[in-house]
């Protein structure tokens, strides 16, 4: 092996990755914040093409981008309204969240499919994708609002006694999540794919949730297993292209398959479920009791 | 008594009325979205070809996205509940799924794409691609310099690797040294793992890209970084033109108002189709004449021409499979049912056919 070659599965991984560091950032921040929303494909799929929309429209990436992530905040704002005042339940609200943005966004962007476009250069958005895993966890760890954040997400009656607004605080947590899922949705179809398609996320959204438990709810060990997965998936396409035999199938469930094992190691010891999920995770929070 | 004669007269439009003025129900069931510009937009293009040549005898309705496990039980028995009289299931992987409900539904015609199982009320349908993987194999053995060809596969079915072997065999025809690089990416439609695939390939030294998939993003990665590509069941040139050689072009209209035509008519049978170049289910799209040179086009349309009168077949021998065994003896050419069972790879192509 080169360096050539070396570098150029670098580039491959990096550009890669990067959409599942950004949804799963997203979803880490709405969840340490207490609360689960499993819409982040729904999401993505409608940053992907409200992107794509307006670029062809407008021909400003940075018009693009900017709208882009305001569906993201305009589709999680939709969620946050419905699990945190109406108290829906998370689970369905997030799944419906999910359905109806794949459903929004084929309607959408119909009359888009193939419309050919220009892609930006990914490199930006590689390099800010690291940042801003480094300011979350940053947030989280060095700043008061990171704690407080943190606070709500393990015991909201405690945050709430002590005068913190619950539903304020998780309401912002969910914006950020949303408009990270939608950052990566544009990414996608405008650096990574330069092309809107129906369901062109495929799947990736249910990747980054399964990284965040994979993760522990660390956000440095988000980056890190998003780029495990996506270092594994590059790898076994340069192995099979150097005729060696490899189970590609294997790595298409690897992610599952190695959150399901975090879920179990976590969940056989009571300590380590305190150390790690957010205790309020999915329970909603009713003010005054 | 009023309230009788209507229910009365509803009742006698539908007994009576329906059997000769309603138009016969077509349904289609897609595995993509029909706006993907490969392989469910051509079925797509099919079905509204029949519409176009049948008009008010039939209506058509498609039900897309639709995977190939359970769900697609489901989505068939949707069709067969709401009265259509004919299916046409557009993927391979709807096989056991396309027979489960048909069994139920005797009465309702069944056509499934690419399948090699036939029953009473299922017919098979699939087009001859090899033929067109034989010219982009000669195109690309010409056109090559680092002699290297990326291959992006999708999943290890006959059809795929049939469309590998005709590729390898014409391709290493006309350039011994030929080395063929084979990703499968296991899927139809993922555009980023397709680019993936594409860059991953072009990295390791490929100059001419061949996918098995549904999308034009290796198409686009190709023209992005420099190299050739072919495109996949659509003309694909508007999104890579500066890349994009030549594509395979599924052709399904003419069959799909057959078909109709044959269910509206009454004289509907069961059967297995297998038509290539000669009846027009499978075409080349122009060949790019900025990228080739011009006798290279010359010999591709020779080609064309040689595979629709009977004299050039893509599986002729001698042919050997990994192994060095002679599977295809000299002068002959090798019969459908190995083509349509093939899951080896020929002598050449270094890897394995993933089991």
């Amino acid at each position: 092996m080169n360096l050539d070659l070396i570098l150029g599965i670098l580039q491959i991984v990096l550009i890669a990755t990067t959409p599942l560091v950004f949804a799963g950032i997203g979803e880490l921040v709405t969840e340490k914040s207490g609360v689960l929303n499993l819409g982040v494909e729904g999401m993505m799929l409608v940053g992907a093409v409200s992107a794509f929309i307006i670029l062809v429209i407008t021909g400003s990436y940075f018009i693009a981008f900017f709208v882009s992530i305001l569906s993201g905040i305009i589709m999680s704002g939709l969620f946050a309204f419905l699990v945190l005042f109406l108290m829906s339940n998370q689970i369905a609200t997030g799944l419906a969240l999910t359905i109806f943005g794949i459903g929004l966004s084929s309607m959408l962007g119909k009359q888009y499919i193939g419309t050919p476009i220009d892609g930006l250069s990914p490199w930006f958005f590689v390099i800010f994708s690291f940042l801003i895993v480094f300011l979350v966890s940053y947030f989280f760890y060095k700043t008061k609002a990171g704690l407080i954040l943190r606070a709500v997400g393990e015991s909201h009656n405690s945050a709430h006694a002590l005068g913190y607004s619950v539903i304020k605080i998780r309401f912002l947590s969910i914006l950020f999540g949303g408009s990270m899922c939608a950052l990566a949705g544009s990414y996608i179809s405008i650096c990574y794919a330069p092309m809107w398609q129906e369901g062109m996320t495929a799947g990736r959204g249910w990747i980054a949730l399964a990284l965040v438990v994979f993760a522990t709810w660390k956000p440095e060990r988000v980056l890190i297993g998003a780029y495990i997965f996506g270092g594994v998936t590059i790898l076994q396409m340069n192995l099979q292209a150097l005729g060696l035999r490899f189970p590609g199938q294997f790595f298409s469930m690897a992610p599952y398959v190695a959150t399901i094992i975090v879920l179990v190691l976590i969940s056989s010891n009571k300590l380590r479920i305190k150390l790690s999920a957010p205790a309020s995770l999915t329970i909603p929070f009713y003010k005054g009791r | 008594m009023i309230r009788i004669i209507t229910f009365l007269s509803t009742f006698l439009v539908f007994a009576f009325g329906s059997a000769y003025a309603d138009p016969k129900k077509v349904g289609f069931i897609y595995i993509g979205p029909p706006g993907d510009h490969g392989w469910t937009y051509m079925h797509d293009v099919g079905r509204k070809y029949m519409e176009s040549q049948l008009g008010d005898s039939i209506t058509t309705t498609y039900l897309e996205n639709i995977p190939e496990n359970a769900d697609a039980v489901r989505a068939i028995r949707k069709l067969a509940d709401s009265g259509h009289d004919l299916i046409f299931t557009t993927s391979f992987n709807y096989m056991d799924q396309t027979h489960e409900v048909a069994k139920d539904f005797p009465d309702i015609k069944f056509e499934h794409a690419t399948g090699y199982i036939q029953a009473e009320n299922v017919a098979t349908y699939s087009a001859r691609f090899y033929e067109g993987r034989m010219i982009e194999g000669h195109i690309a053995g010409h056109m090559t310099e680092t002699n290297t060809i990326g291959y992006i596969a999708s999943f290890p079915i006959p059809e795929v690797v049939r469309g590998i072997n005709a590729f390898y065999l014409a391709a290493s025809k006309v350039n011994p040294d030929i080395k063929m690089k084979i990703i499968w990416v296991f899927t139809w439609y993922d555009p980023g793992k397709e680019a993936d695939a594409a860059n991953t390939l072009i990295n390791q030294g490929a100059d001419i890209i061949v996918q098995h998939t549904d999308t034009y993003a290796p198409c686009q990665a190709a023209q992005k970084a420099g190299v050739y590509a072919f495109g996949q069941a659509s003309n694909q040139e508007e999104f890579c033109p500066d890349a994009h050689l030549t594509s395979i072009e599924d052709i399904w209209g003419p069959y799909y108002a057959e078909r109709a035509k044959a269910v509206v008519d009454g004289t509907w049978s069961s059967g297995d189709t297998w038509d290539g170049m000669d009846k027009g289910m499978v075409v080349m799209s122009p060949y790019n004449t900025k990228l080739m040179p011009a006798s290279l086009i010359q010999e591709a349309v020779n080609m064309e021409v040689g595979i629709k009168d009977g004299t050039i077949h893509p599986f002729t021998g001698p042919i050997y499979n990994q192994a060095g065994e002679l599977v295809v003896p000299e002068g002959e050419v090798a019969p459908d049912g190995m083509l349509l069972g093939m899951n080896f790879y020929v002598q050449g192509i270094d890897g394995e056919v993933p089991q």
